[in-house]
């Protein structure tokens, strides 16, 4: 499954690259309402992930209360973090149940999408 | 490795050179001048407001179209904080300026119409709308009919649902407000599947807190047509911790299936017996929210059946439909998994649009409920695609433990994460 998910987000560079092609007007534009309209986001395993981290753990991973903020830490923090929880070696309350939902590679791709915020 | 979207946008700058600039005259207003591709989302609640931000994350020259029927959303989740007291409305009510603020068209108006063939919607007020996708999230709609005498307008009257936030929370809140010492709160609780599992429990938990404060000499009463429900040990622990046994609760197998309310005699009728309450609370049985049927979405189950990861109609293609609306079993019709599903959803269509494979989908879904102010409980898992099926990952997710140790935690990360996912979708 991690092998896959591996190979299918390698696959992405080529497309996009080409499409970048087709679409140079239209995204052209695209610059301007990113401008506009604050950042874009990458579409990758790591930020589907991350982006359903969100729901607690806040827009970009900024934070919220008691939640940790994740965005900017550095990867090996957010991964070391992520299987203690996996493995138990920490305890938490709700991350113990999470963790445990994924591959360690998924835990590296997340903890790199977060590093980069 | 993949490539950012940041990069993406660089290199196709470059490559693109100057004769771009006169593509940027139209951009804003109409995509198809430009040839930009449409996405139209309808509703701007969990799962239509979140792909309508995600798609414009993931590929901003998107022309992306909001259709809400109301100027803000007010969320269901801490609904039940507000009719117990403990919020005002306005704290859980969110506009749509963000999105605004992100280059999303936030238009006002009921869809009364989807052309799947044509790709158009069309409005109340006749307008209509192009699109080259379309994600439907119009949340959820109620059986009226399954329980005689109910219907519509009793529940604006005198037996709210309070099952869709906004004016029937406020009804429901103003009779428990007038509601004497003594007296009895009667919940009619839905059976499965319905919106918000562990809903109506956190409900009856938090009116509890406010008669035991106010009302101490009162009663609440849970008629449920299901043997059990969500979080069931986690909640009767808190409850007699909190409550005693205020809250008596009747389930399925020993008559709690409500068949008959009658608002003259302020009863409910449940395996034959009469109850008697002086508010009452009937949350019906539901299905996708109107226009889901009427665009021909919805099964026999009442549901919309979808593509897994991608969320598109198996019945109409085109079509996207995310949230409460659609089966997206095993994930529960919760707001959190409507947030999930929208942001697979949104990657799924900018992928599209690019003729590339979509990121592998992932999902997760955290519940908190409160039991009391500062007890709280919550429910979580993993989802992934296995076998062209999601399922929840083995090993992982559950409840919190039982003896409470986490409780005083958990309630400060019920209201961190309120503040964390609507600042995700309606925010910034
Ligand atoms: C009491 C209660 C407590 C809850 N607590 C939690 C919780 O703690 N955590 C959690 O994760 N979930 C919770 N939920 C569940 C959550 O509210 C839903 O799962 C979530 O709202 C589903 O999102 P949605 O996008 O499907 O629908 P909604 O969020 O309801 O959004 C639907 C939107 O579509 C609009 N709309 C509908 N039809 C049309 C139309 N024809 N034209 C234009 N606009 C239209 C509506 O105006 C609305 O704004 C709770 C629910 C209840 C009732």
């Amino acid at each position: 499954m991690s092998n896959n998910r591996e190979a299918a987000a390698s696959r992405r560079l080529p497309a996009r690259a080409l499409a970048a092609v087709g679409l140079g007007l239209t995204l052209f534009a695209g610059v301007s309402l990113a401008d506009d309209h604050g950042e874009a986001m990458e579409m990758s395993n790591g930020s589907i992930i991350g982006s359903t981290c969100m729901g607690c753990h806040g827009f970009e991973g900024k934070g919220s209360g008691n939640i940790p903020r994740l965005a900017g830490l550095p990867k090996e923090v957010i991964a070391g973090k992520m299987l203690a929880y996996k493995s138990d070696g920490q305890e938490g309350t709700v991350m113990n149940r999470i963790a445990k939902g994924y591959s360690d590679e998924e835990i590296q791709a997340v903890s790199e999408f977060f590093a980069n915020q | 490795m993949s490539l950012s979207r940041r990069g993406f946008l660089k290199l196709s700058m470059a490559m693109a050179g100057v004769g771009a600039v006169t593509g940027l005259a139209g951009c804003q207003s109409n995509g198809s001048v430009t040839g930009a591709k449409r996405v139209v989302v309808i509703g701007g609640g969990f799962g239509g407001a979140t792909a309508a931000k995600y798609v414009k994350l993931f590929d901003p020259t998107v022309d992306v179209t909001m259709i809400d029927g109301q100027s803000s959303h007010t969320t269901c989740p801490f609904s039940n904080l507000v009719i117990g007291g403990l919020k005002d409305i306005d704290e859980i009510t969110h506009d749509f300026s963000a999105l605004e603020k992100r280059g999303v068209n936030v238009v006002k108006g009921w869809v009364t119409g989807i052309d799947a063939e044509a790709r158009t919607v069309t409005l109340k007020d006749g307008s209509s709308y192009e699109y080259d996708r379309l994600v439907v999230s119009p949340g959820i709609d109620f059986n009226y009919d399954a329980i005689e005498g109910y219907s519509e307008e009793v529940a604006n009257t005198t037996m709210p649902h309070a099952w869709q936030a906004g004016e029937q929370t406020l009804l429901l809140r103003k009779q428990l407000e007038e509601m004497e010492d003594g007296g009895t709160f009667i919940m009619a609780a839905p059976p499965n599947p319905f919106r918000c599992p562990p809903g109506p429990y956190e409900r009856v938990s938090l009116v509890a807190n406010y008669l035991k404060e106010n009302k101490p000499n009162s009663k609440i009463l849970v008629l449920d047509p299901k043997t059990g429900f969500s979080k069931e040990p986690l909640f009767r622990e808190g409850w007699t911790a909190n409550y005693g046994n205020m809250i008596e609760w009747i389930g399925g197998d020993f008559g709690g299936g409500v068949t008959k309310v009658d608002p003259d005699t302020m009863t409910v009728t449940a395996g034959g017996t009469e109850y008697q309450g002086d508010v009452i609370n009937v949350i019906p049985s539901q299905k996708a929210g109107w226009i889901a049927h009427e665009a021909g979405l919805a099964d026999d189950s009442g549901w919309c059946p979808i593509n897994t990861g991608t969320y598109e109609s198996t019945m109409k293609p085109g079509v996207h439909v995310v949230g409460d609306a659609c089966i997206g079993s095993p994930l529960p019709k919760s707001g959190f998994a409507a947030n999930s599903q929208a942001k697979n959803c949104a990657a799924a269509i900018v992928a599209m649009f690019h003729n590339e494979n979509p990121p592998e989908p992932s999902w997760v879904n955290t519940c908190y409920s409160l039991v009391a102010p500062d007890y709280g409980i919550s429910v979580a898992a993993v989802y992934e695609v296995k076998e062209g099926k999601t399922v929840s990952v083995e090993g992982a997710g559950g409840v919190s433990p039982l003896g409470g140790k986490n409780a005083e935690k958990e309630a400060g990360y019920a209201h961190d994460w309120y503040a964390s996912i609507t600042e995700d979708i309606w925010g910034s």
